[in-house]
């Protein structure tokens, strides 16, 4: 009888384990420091396979996504004994290479991945997200601005594996010290704080342009900016504009008049937002008007600016071991504006807390194309991809581009745990980017149709 | 006879209708998308008559990119011309070292736009490249390589005569060794000094093949793109933005594939009238008759 009870225990625990994915296989040798049970799990997709089918794939170029794409099928090949191609793209030609097979009737991928705003121009070629993946525990735990990112007509149709935001990031030992506070009170008749507005924001950087305050014997700048045609300006733009034109109490579009389709990009809001961009145009390091996002990263996370707005990449690269100024960075929310436009009394409102406008941009994401025939299997992959052990282990790794878009990442012990952060800069970083994900006058990128026109 | 021509017909026809199809129906196919109204939104080949050429002609943008497209390649090409033929006659009578000097000429040929642009923009970038840090030593200052319009352009241009300089040096070189030797025995025989040669003897000589080298050359000059993509993306603003940048920033970055058809077949033939029409003048001008 007590064998009896036994043999079914075991069984038991046998189909819970199966149903569940759960094993004790040791998966460690795939780079993840233990793997997490549930449906997009290491041990669920061993469970599968997916012998004699192929899955192809169309990522961007190594490594921005294009690493963890290639690092992922390896991976999911070995456990699902599946072939998967995985086809690298420079950025410049990655959405002619995912939109010209689709407009020619062509099933060229089965996965995509690529830049969450060409919703507009891809959303007739996606397979919606089968209900299933969208209830996983890595799915529930997305924050709703990916979801929302990820979702076109009330369907979610992207895979969301991302999260991208612009916010401020600045320099806290220079912040901090007496020297540098009293050199600007002397200059500004103020004191030393981190920009609440973005005219304090200029006169920060204007203050600090020009002389050598890190003492490496070059000179330093007060802001790096991504201000190169074609090279995602327009994210930097909308970052200063939308303080001033994202009234809070405004509804009805940003970009356009959602009631007539006018635009609004000349309306006073955008037009002070511009005039500011040019404004501290005269205070960038030299070439600071060609910098890419590339040479951004670059100046702030390699000590040159002392402040600057744009995705993680150089609050990453400023954090990097071997970096000078490691636990030396903040962040903080985009300034804010206390004048804002509101189109509908076509007056300035003024605010006694400067109004602000977090601004959700980019973001890579990915998808399945509605035409392929592995469905199931593309599914599994980007599940698999964008698993909770994966995504931790992704988030870690700075050129991945892989940057917190689950309510899990925002969790200050997670990177003062796993890489050394201070706890003063982990905190700073992740209230930022959760007060981002609460906020109630967030802007987010033109989705339309089209949208490379608009914004590149 | 005619069994022979029959032969030839056979025999060629494989080769010259595989030549056709390469050639004519990419060119035939851009023409038809050209009338097309094909684009992110609406794919296909649907038909909207004259609409964008229309639109092309009120279309500033693309006018002042062929303008700005003839100045850059006017001035590379002369520069790469003058500097190559220059080398080609150091290097033509020089003995020593010959092989290796003619080698390490052709390198910057050999090497990839692409990387190169990545270069040439690492050694230009006002903060932490080194032209600036050599200016700075020469007490120039901070020169605005790639903010400034003029300077940009001035890039634009100097990367495009590094690289291409060794072809006409190539070319040139090869011309100068094809020369028959009697006319320069003659040429010493009657006194003549090495400037009074060179333009009564080996310039008229070498005419032919400069006005080749310069049209192979200026063909190859008018689809500069990699240099600007990498560099300048076309900026600042648009003072770099040549013609062939900008139907790539319509058609591959827009996506408007018809429109950007329109501006390639207008772009082709303005190219083939105008350089029809700058080697005859060349020709007129340069060779002598019997040359």
């Amino acid at each position: 009888m007590k064998h009896k009870l036994l043999m079914g225990a075991v069984s038991a625990l046998a189909i819970v384990s199966a149903s569940t994915g759960y094993s004790q296989e040791d998966y460690t040798r795939f780079g993840i420091e233990a793997d997490i049970p549930g449906m997009c799990s290491y041990a669920s997709m061993d469970a599968k396979d997916y012998s004699g089918r192929t899955l192809n794939i169309i990522s961007h170029a190594i490594p921005v996504i294009g690493e963890p794409t290639a690092l992922h099928a390896q991976q999911f090949e070995e456990l699902t004994g599946a072939k998967v191609n995985v086809v690298h793209v420079p950025f410049g030609d990655l959405f002619q290479r995912i939109l010209i097979p689709f407009q020619t009737n062509q099933n060229a991928y089965d996965v995509l991945f690529y830049a969450s705003l060409w919703i507009g121009d891809l959303n007739s070629y996606l397979a919606p997200v089968p209900e299933a993946y969208q209830n996983s525990p890595g799915m529930q735990d997305v924050t709703r601005n990916y979801i929302d990112v990820a979702t076109w007509d009330g369907q979610m149709i992207q895979y969301p594996m991302d999260g991208d935001r612009h916010y401020l990031k600045y320099r806290t030992d220079i912040f901090s010290d007496p020297a540098m506070q009293e050199r600007f009170k002397s200059e500004t008749g103020r004191d030393l704080t981190v920009p609440a507005t973005w005219e304090e924001y200029n006169e920060v950087a204007r203050v600090f342009s020009g002389w050598d305050w890190s003492g490496d014997g070059t000179n330093n700048y007060g802001s790096a900016e991504v201000a190169k045609r074609d090279d995602l300006m327009f994210s930097a733009f909308i970052s200063r504009a939308a303080a001033f034109a994202k009234h809070p109490d405004v509804k009805g579009g940003f970009f356009f008049d959602l009631e007539t389709m006018e635009p609004l990009i000349n309306t006073p809001g955008f037009v002070r937002g511009l005039e500011l961009f040019i404004e501290a145009s005269k205070d960038w390091a030299p070439g600071g008007a060609n910098f890419g996002l590339g040479d951004e990263i670059f100046s702030f996370g390699g000590g040159q600016a002392l402040m600057s707005y744009s995705w993680d990449d150089a609050f990453i690269q400023a954090q990097q071991e071997d970096s000078p100024i490691r636990n030396n960075v903040a962040a903080a929310p985009l300034p804010g504006a206390s004048q804002v436009w509101n189109r509908d009394t076509g007056q300035w409102d003024t605010f006694d807390e400067p109004n602000r406008a977090p601004y959700i941009t980019w973001g890579w994401t990915s998808a399945v194309s509605n035409r392929s025939q592995n469905q199931d299997m593309a599914f599994d992959y980007l599940c698999f991809f964008s698993n909770e052990a994966n995504t931790l282990s992704d988030l870690q790794i700075g050129r991945f581009g892989v940057n917190p878009y689950r309510e899990s990442h925002f969790d200050a012990d997670l990177w003062t745990n796993k890489l050394g952060w201070d706890e003063s800069l982990a905190a700073s970083y992740v209230e930022t980017l959760s007060s981002m994900d609460t906020s109630q006058n967030r802007v987010f990128d033109l989705r339309v149709p089209g949208v490379n026109q608009f914004m590149t | 006879m005619q069994g022979l021509t029959r032969y030839k017909l056979i025999f060629l026809l494989p080769g010259l209708l595989i030549l056709l199809g390469i050639i004519l129906f990419p060119l035939i196919f851009t023409v038809r998308v050209s009338f097309s109204g094909w684009d992110a939104i609406r794919p296909g080949l649907d038909w909207i008559g004259g609409t964008n050429y229309g639109r092309l002609f009120a279309d500033g943008r693309f006018w002042q990119s062929l303008s700005r497209l003839g100045a850059i390649a006017f001035t590379s090409v002369v520069l790469e011309y003058l500097l190559g033929f220059g080398l080609a006659l150091l290097v033509w009578r020089q003995v020593k070292f010959r092989r290796i000097t003619r080698v390490l000429f052709l390198i910057p040929m050999m090497t990839t736009p692409v990387v190169m642009a990545v270069i040439w923009r690492t050694i230009f970038h006002e903060s932490l490249g080194p032209a600036n840090d050599l200016a700075g030593m020469l007490g120039l200052g901070t020169i605005p390589w790639l903010t400034h319009s003029a300077w940009a352009t001035v890039v634009v241009i100097l990367v495009d005569v590094w690289q291409w300089t060794p072809f006409m040096f190539l070319l040139l070189l090869a011309g100068l060794l094809s020369l028959p030797k009697e006319p320069f025995l003659a040429a010493a025989i009657d006194g003549a000094g090495p400037i009074r040669t060179f333009f009564n003897v080996t310039f008229p000589a070498m005419a032919p093949i400069s006005v080749g080298a310069l049209i192979i050359r200026l063909i190859e000059a008018s689809k500069i793109m990699e240099t600007v993509y990498v560099i300048t993306s076309g900026g600042p603003g648009t003072s770099t933005e040549t013609s062939s940048y900008y139907i790539f920033i319509r058609g591959l970055r827009d996506f408007q594939i018809g429109y950007a058809a329109a501006l390639s077949v207008t772009y082709l033939v303005i190219m083939i009238v105008l350089l029809t029409i700058i080697a005859k003048i060349l020709t007129k001008t340069l060779v002598k008759p019997g040359a």
